[in-house]
């Protein structure tokens, strides 16, 4: 025990006067928190919209006002013709076109149905899938709006119709940061924990400390131990810094969910890091091999943890390899407990599957690890 | 008794294909000050690892102490003390933290060994603040040295400690090393230079993994087996190349200002010799007769490998 509380000593020593490394620690989390969640928006605004109307009734103005009233969509031009407004879409200055037909009003009330072209351009599919969506559902209310005023000048039965009305849970505003932050939150834990805990070991080897060290009585878990654990506090910190400073005071985010319960797992996932980035060490005889390897996994890890897409609309095959990384299942969890408010018994899957990658990696990483080659 | 003994040790890389140790015995006695001489490459530093417990023989068996390298390696860490070729204690920390720290680890104290490092640590005192980064190279080899010392190792394995140093901290630090083995302890020291190798109680000559001789200096030298002289005339360059083409010398190396000659004495002497140059258009002819240095004797027994 002594001597793991020198090697102690000694790391934070020299992590503290890591000139590169200490700003990095604290002002990452800063700049990544405020950064990333503002720009990962997937709220589409301002589709450009060309209008072909050949009606110029009332009904047809009211529409178009109220389209470009929904501050979704932005009036690109009112063409008199398909062709034009089709020009528009190939020179990128609009991305739909809205073609209403002529005798638009007088068909509506004489034969109580009248058809709307839509055409939209699909390159971004996202965006086409979403101003289509948008667009429909505008028509529908001036649809609606329309039968209303008829129905009752008319007296006649009002028809039957399904009005679909829509609680949002969770995140009542619809607030994608709040989706955002705890994920990135977990991303930034897993950045440090791996990268800094692999390159602090490399660096021993790199420099030959490791050689000076080998030759005395040090123990081969109170090595580990030693460098594992500063980076284990340092892991907790950042996470709590961006929780309680960042994530609270920037965006509001209060966590529902039992912190105790966050902070166990994050306690048991920090191992699971750790422990790659130990493997990792054991593989690299330079800081640069280190590096690389680091970011091969990171990136993999990352990008297919269900960060920025959902991992159940993955391919089947992607969402095995998925499945088959660490961030994924804490990026759920935080989600989980920080929005939803789960309790242990929600996550109790998530807490065996993560004490088995901590155990797998932590496992390899010392089997691979020897003292004396 | 001995301290240190290495039997028929080899070892080899890349699969076999590099031969770094072939098959080395030596034994170094109890308080003895020993030293390696080889080129570079020469497999100084691969004995050095194994006897560590660094790096584990091909085959062979090598005990510090009594306690063998591979099947006791951790009672060994305990009463070794090591210092690398390369400077390996921690840049980052200061003289006085990297002492502490490597005292603590062998669960000592500074305060406990003070004694044993008390002459070379006032030279380093005046800075020991200062990064040991920041140290002169001479200082670090001190630094490394006291941080090897602090647990009162039986045995000092000093890896190359002079390589890289000045000429006044070289000999500062042989002048240590002999302080310490009147304390008794025995030191293992490697060293590419010639000139050192006088200053140790016996040395063993390696060429590409295997000993060419071991012996006192003293008696190494004497057992070359010609009688050397030394030359010079005023044109070096051409000197050589005439007393090369000569059939009656046998070697001639360059040797600073001088060209250190054997030659068949029953043909040749150094008055036939000098003669003869003045002849060819030398100037200024000085031969000298010399007694050999341990350098000749390592070149000598060079030629003698390269022919076998």
């Amino acid at each position: 025990m002594r001597t793991l509380k020198f090697l102690l000593q000694k790391e934070f020593k020299q992590i503290f006067r890591n000139k590169a490394l200490l700003p990095l620690i604290f002002i990452a989390p800063v700049v990544q928190l405020l950064i990333l969640p503002l720009a990962s928006d997937y709220e589409i605004k301002n589709i450009n919209i060309s209008i072909v109307d050949h009606d110029h009734s009332v009904y047809s103005q009211q529409l178009v006002s109220k389209i470009t009233a929904s501050g979704y969509f932005q009036l690109a031009d009112y063409s008199p013709s398909f062709q034009e407004a089709f020009n528009q879409i190939e020179k990128d200055k609009s991305d739909l076109i809205l073609e209403i037909p002529q005798g638009f009003e007088r068909n509506l009330v004489r034969e109580n149905e009248e058809k709307l072209f839509v055409a939209m351009n699909a390159i971004n599919g996202v965006k086409a899938s979403l101003g289509g969506a948008y667009l429909t559902q505008i028509i529908s209310t001036h649809n609606n709006d329309i039968r209303m005023k008829w129905s009752q000048q008319s007296k006649f039965k009002p028809s039957p119709k399904i009005e679909v009305t829509t609680s949002n849970w969770f995140n009542p505003l619809l607030n994608y940061q709040f989706f955002m932050v705890p994920g990135i939150l977990v991303v930034l834990v897993t950045m440090i924990g791996a990268y800094m805990c692999a390159l602090n070991i490399v660096k021993e080897k790199e420099v030959g400390t490791i050689e000076q060290i080998n030759v005395t009585p040090i123990k081969k878990y109170q090595f580990v131990l030693g460098k594992l654990l500063p980076f284990w506090v340092i892991g907790l910190f950042i996470f709590s810094f961006g929780l309680f400073v960042v994530a609270h005071l920037v965006y509001g985010i209060v966590p529902v969910g039992n912190l105790f319960l966050l902070y166990g797992y994050l306690a048991i996932y920090l191992v699971a890091i750790l422990g790659l980035g130990l493997l990792i060490s054991t593989f690299s005889d330079t800081q640069q091999q280190a590096m690389s390897i680091t970011f091969f996994f990171i990136m993999i890890f990352i990008l297919m943890s269900g960060l920025f897409t959902s991992i159940d609309s993955m391919p089947e095959w992607a969402y095995i390899i998925a499945k088959c990384s660490p961030v994924t299942y804490f990026i759920e969890v935080v989600r989980m407990v920080i929005l939803k408010g789960s309790g242990f018994a929600d996550i109790k899957n998530h807490f065996l599957i993560m004490m088995g990658f901590a155990t797998l990696l932590n496992g390899l990483a010392i089997l691979n690890y020897r003292k004396t080659s | 008794m001995a301290d240190v003994t290495l039997n028929n040790i080899v070892k080899t890389y890349n699969k076999g294909e590099v031969k770094a140790v072939n098959n080395v015995s030596f034994e170094i006695n109890k308080g003895e000050l020993f030293g390696l001489i080889g080129a570079d490459g020469s497999g100084k530093t691969s004995i050095f690892r194994i006897l560590t417990t660094l790096l584990l023989p091909d085959s062979g068996t090598a005990s510090i102490n009594g306690f063998d390298v591979i099947k006791d390696y951790k009672t060994i860490r305990k009463n070794i003390g090591y210092m690398p070729g390369k400077f390996s204690l921690y840049q980052d920390l200061s003289v006085q933290e990297n002492l502490d720290f490597f005292a603590t680890i062998f669960n000592t104290t500074v305060k406990e060994n003070y004694d044993l490092i008390k002459d070379i640590y006032i030279q380093l005192e005046p800075f020991k603040t200062r990064k040991a980064g920041k140290l002169s190279g001479g200082m670090k080899q001190k630094l490394a040295l006291c941080c090897a010392l602090i647990h009162r190792p039986t045995v000092l394995l000093l890896d190359e400690p002079t390589t890289g140093v000045d000429v006044v901290s070289r000999k500062e630090f042989w002048e240590i090393l002999k302080g310490l083995k009147q304390q008794g302890i025995t030191i293992l020291v490697s060293t590419p230079y010639m000139d050192e190798a006088n200053l140790c109680e016996r040395i063993a000559l390696l060429q590409n993994g295997s000993i060419m001789s071991i012996d006192r200096p003293n008696n190494i030298v004497k057992q070359f087996p010609d009688t050397l002289f030394a030359m010079r005339a005023n044109d070096m360059g051409r000197l050589q190349n005439v007393l090369r083409s000569n059939k009656l010398i046998k070697s001639c190396f360059s040797f600073g200002d001088f060209h250190h000659v054997t030659m068949d004495s029953g043909e040749l002497t150094m008055d036939n010799l000098e003669k003869q140059l003045i002849e060819s258009g030398f100037q200024n002819v000085i031969i000298k007769e010399i007694t050999p240095t341990v350098e000749d004797c390592f070149i000598y027994l060079m030629g003698n490998a390269m022919e076998n």
